[in-house]
């Protein structure tokens, strides 16, 4: 018996050594030119593509994930070298980039950047002129989603229509402390990157008469509630309606008429990337038109590129000029604002 | 020789409480102890007093109190009808209890979510038998149903394990000297599972406390209890040093529990003697 098991215990350390052996034979043919480091929002682009850039291009591709881009900040902060390049939104490559921790970008070694449409590029004025140190990988705006069955299309085209009794307990507001404000502003004329604490204290106001009718407050969550129709309206970003009305056609969405968060989340280089080559590498890829159209399917994320054009032409993902001119993107205001919209948000969540 | 032997095989246990206990601790120690300049300062600590947070605690103590009494009240008759059920059927009931936990306890929760969700599938099949429905998801009554849920097995286990390890012979004296059913409950098998009760009280207790995941999935972001306030100093506002503070006034309520634990268990044993 004991015999036996010291048998099968040989068996088995040869079976690791032997697949050890072959792995590494693999990692080494494919990485052939070096490591490219990357760090993502979670499920931001189509898996499939990572190989086909390995193939295409010889890097070995190493992928890290992460929720929030409050949580990647420290971890660029505390060692800019992890990464070799990293996906963030609009404030947060503000941010970086005041922290000395992005790298320019060569042009030279991202021809693809050609590709990227107008329209955006003048997003980039607020955080990251003339596209130094990010290029765009999706963009959008906020919007109210809601449910043809349940709510008339002609009474949604505002903020102040959340605001409304008759939906009691049928809307999702967003579990995000500066979308919410964002919303009171529009409806109060003030804007979302006030520090005016007046100002955070009146639209806490505002939401709190709203908060009895909410039924949920939900960031992804919500698409998968209004696809099952357990709300009728829900604060949601462009991205999701496409991939939604696939599931369930009864739904819409509108971009309301005070204007309302455009986004954009970009590629960037750490500024000690230790490997910036492969880094433009894959920012040049993501810019490809093909490797583009891949990720929009995957994602229905308007992705901005010329080569994709006639393919993002649904009004979801093209607001007015009209509404964008009244948008605002979200800026990073610096720890002492931080804190005033935490300690309001607490307030909004703990009171009834 | 054999002090050698010792060293070496306790070397494992040191590096886990070193990396696992020791370095964690001394962290949040630092970051809830200074300012984001890095200054010393006890405003962290103290801030559990100020703003909305003692309301937070309030009711995570409320709803941690009422999850921790409802499976006190399921476990303890449990316990008693495995400790008198035959062997085979025991083994059975107690699979039964701890085959949920193989799974990750945040899918577990998750079903619960899809399970109360108004269009879920319980709705979906009290509608079918045009029944009332069930209004309970975003409430503080689901945040219960979900610490139950996930911390009754925890409750189950200890108060199981007590009651199996006392001596039949002593009931059957009790009855053999004239004691009703409620005098041998009262006076016996209360008495000598208190150590399971206790370490079931602590295990559900705890984790309840702090919990942030059961109260943002079951709670819909509208049940807001302390370890939410935690983890989005954390994820959010980006304020370890006011998270890491609240955090450490968290482990008094520990601290407390495992002092409990120690104070019973010792007079648990003296009881079984």
């Amino acid at each position: 018996m004991k015999k036996r098991a010291v048998k099968v215990f040989a068996l088995m350390l040869i079976f690791v050594m032997i697949t050890g052996l072959m792995a590494g034979c693999g990692g080494s043919k494919k990485g052939s030119k070096g490591e490219v480091y990357v760090y993502c929002f979670g499920d931001y682009f189509d898996p499939d593509l990572e190989y086909e850039f390995e193939e295409q291009t010889g890097y070995d591709v190493i992928i890290d994930y992460f929720d929030t881009n409050e949580e990647l900040f420290p971890v660029i902060k505390n060692d800019t070298a992890k990464y070799d390049v990293i996906c963030a939104s609009d404030y947060m490559i503000a941010k970086l980039i005041e922290n000395d921790l992005l790298g320019e970008i060569n042009y030279d070694n991202v021809p693809n950047a050609a590709n990227i449409t107008d329209n955006v590029k003048s997003f980039f004025q607020d955080f990251d002129p003339d596209m130094k140190h990010s290029v765009p990988h999706t963009w959008g705006t906020y919007g109210i989603m809601y449910n043809k069955t349940m709510v008339k299309a002609e009474d949604i085209d505002s903020w102040t229509d959340l605001w409304d009794e008759k939906y009691k307990d049928q809307i999702i507001m967003p579990d995000s402390v500066r979308e919410m404000y964002m919303i009171a502003g529009k409806i109060l004329g003030y804007s979302m990157n006030t520090t005016d604490e007046n100002q955070i204290k009146e639209m806490t106001d505002l939401l709190l008469k709203q908060k009895s009718l909410v039924y949920k407050l939900a960031n992804d969550s919500a698409r998968d509630l209004m696809i099952g129709e357990s709300a009728a309206l829900a604060v949601i970003t462009s991205g999701e309606v496409l991939y939604s009305q696939e599931l369930n056609e009864n739904i819409d969405f509108v971009v309301p008429k005070e204007g309302t968060e455009v986004w954009t989340d970009c590629w960037a280089i750490t500024s000690n990337a230790a490997n910036k080559e492969g880094a433009e590498a894959w920012i040049n890829f993501m810019l490809d038109g093909k490797v583009a159209a891949t990720n929009f399917e995957y994602l229905t994320y308007a992705i901005p590129n010329k080569e994709i054009a006639d393919m993002t032409t649904a009004d979801v993902l093209n607001p007015s000029q009209d509404i964008l001119a009244k948008s605002e993107t979200l800026m990073n205001l610096g720890s002492e604002a931080d804190d005033l919209y935490s300690k309001y948000w607490k307030n909004y969540k703990a009171k009834k | 020789m054999n002090r050698n032997i010792k060293r070496i095989f306790s070397g494992p246990f040191l590096a886990f409480i070193l990396c696992g206990t020791i370095i964690p601790m001394v962290v949040i120690a630092f970051y809830g102890l200074t300012d984001r300049s890095g200054a010393f300062t006890v405003d962290n600590i103290f801030a559990i007093v100020t703003g909305d947070h003692p309301q937070a605690l309030g009711l995570s103590l409320l709803l941690a109190f009422i999850s921790t009494i409802i499976c006190l009240i399921i476990a303890f008759p449990l316990g008693l009808i495995l400790k008198d059920s035959n062997l085979g059927k025991k083994g059975f009931m107690i699979f039964v209890f701890i085959l949920p936990m193989w799974m990750n306890f945040l899918l577990r929760t998750m079903a619960w979510q899809v399970l109360l969700e108004r269009n879920g599938v319980i709705n979906l099949i009290l509608k079918s038998l045009e029944l009332p429905l069930l209004d309970i998801i975003n409430t503080p009554t689901a945040v219960v149903l979900g610490m139950v849920y996930d911390y009754l097995p925890f409750m189950v286990l200890p108060i199981y394990n007590a009651m199996i390890k006392i001596d039949n012979s002593l009931i059957e004296a009790a009855y053999d000297l004239g004691a009703s059913k409620a005098t041998v409950l009262k006076r016996i098998i209360v008495p000598l599972s208190v150590p399971g009760i206790v370490s079931g009280i602590t295990m559900v207790f705890v984790p309840s406390l702090t919990t942030f995941a059961i109260s943002t999935m079951l709670g819909g972001g509208k049940v807001n209890l302390i370890g939410n306030i935690i983890e989005q100093e954390f994820t959010v506002s980006s304020n370890w040093n006011l998270g890491a503070g609240l955090s450490l006034v968290m482990m008094v309520f520990i601290v407390i529990s495992m002092i409990m634990i120690e104070k019973f268990d010792r007079e648990g044993e003296g009881n079984m003697l």
